[in-house]
């Protein structure tokens, strides 16, 4: 497992305010932060910050490299990811930084969960930053799938598809999470796709689970290092997930996460659905 | 820089109108607050602050319970 993705709360307690480190914190609730945050740590809304406002779209390089280099990060910065939920969207931050070639990111394994469970400090003062410059490379579109390539795969049975929302929105019983709006006009899944949910890679405390047992549990349905991967969900954040999953903590080659995902494929005029 | 810690912290799951939810409860300084999460995905959906872990889950429960009634279901 490449363990130098993941640090501890432990060590994110230690090194808050090392120079060369950032904490930064996403939550999918995104007054979580406001209520309280781990010392010195910036906080980022992944509905206005993480994406583009406008398009529907992940964030544009110029917004990027403004929200970085206000944030204090330059492009040496260890930037340390955490959040809510098993750090669902600290996997989309990092998922978007490593498109935009950030070098060096990490996720605080338990996220928040686990340090408010361990009781651990918190601040509800918003730190400020001197501001730096940043400077993203080109986008990186080898780490994302976009819907003419997922067809090919379905059509060539070219890569592993997998469905990472729960059983009932895999199966059609439902079109969105319970309690959230609904955002698509069909229920079930891409044909072949197996269903995996994202959270199967956790334990209770919120922590990845080991390297062995995620080996397990993607290799029983068949996803494995040796063919292509793509992982897709409603929006594409708990998928971005299962994407860090496979290709940084079970190091697979050839992973993309298909944003695009069920809001895409099922609104879209004829195409194929699957249904158990 | 003010610090304070999270107390009387609690997470569990339960029903509510057919769905399993997940409320996490912690106090902050005064105030107690509360979110109630689908178990799956575990987004909030609904939150509330209160004096009391039970009035802040009285009224999360209460959010979540009108949001949770527009969830259709659909014959698979």
């Amino acid at each position: 497992m490449a363990t130098n993705v993941l640090v501890s709360t432990e060590w994110a307690a230690q090194h808050s305010a090392d120079l060369g480190v950032r904490l930064v914190e996403v939550d999918v609730d995104t007054t979580a932060y406001d209520q309280g945050h781990i010392p010195g740590a910036a906080g980022w809304n992944w509905s206005t910050e993480l994406c583009d406002t406008v398009v529907r779209d992940i964030v544009p390089v110029d917004k990027l490299e403004v929200l970085l280099g206000k944030t204090g990060i330059d492009n040496q910065t260890t930037i340390v990811l955490y959040g809510d939920n098993n750090n669902w969207f600290a996997a989309w931050a990092f998922w978007q930084l490593k498109i935009y070639g950030h070098e060096d990111v990490r996720i605080m394994d338990g996220g928040r969960k686990k340090w408010l469970a361990e009781g651990r400090d918190l601040s509800t003062e918003k730190p400020s930053f001197p501001a730096k410059v940043y400077k993203a490379k080109a986008a990186d579109i080898s780490l994302r799938a976009f819907l003419p390539e997922v067809q090919k795969a379905v059509l060539g049975k070219t890569a592993s598809l997998v469905d990472v929302r729960s059983p009932q929105e895999f199966t059609g019983e439902i079109l969105a999470p319970p309690g959230l709006p609904e955002t698509c006009q069909r229920g079930g899944h891409i044909p072949g796709a197996k269903s995996i949910p994202w959270a199967k890679a956790c334990n209770d405390d919120g922590t990845f689970k080991s390297y062995d047992d995620l080996l397990a549990l993607y290799g029983a349905q068949g996803v494995t290092a040796d063919k292509p991967v793509i992982a897709y969900c409603r929006i594409g954040e708990r998928s971005s997930h299962t994407w860090f999953v496979l290709k940084y903590l079970l190091g697979f080659e050839n992973v993309k996460n298909y944003d695009g995902s069920w809001t895409e494929w099922g609104n879209l005029v004829g195409a194929a659905v699957e249904k158990p | 820089m003010a610090l304070v810690k999270p107390e009387d912290y609690s997470r569990r799951q339960q029903q509510l109108a057919g769905w399993d939810i997940s409320i996490e409860t912690y106090k902050l300084g005064d105030v107690y607050h509360c979110t109630i999460s689908n178990v799956d995905p575990g987004a909030r959906f609904a939150r509330a602050d209160g004096a009391t872990r039970e009035d802040a889950e009285r009224l999360a429960l209460e959010k979540a319970e009108k949001y949770l009634g527009q969830t259709r279901r659909f014959t698979t």
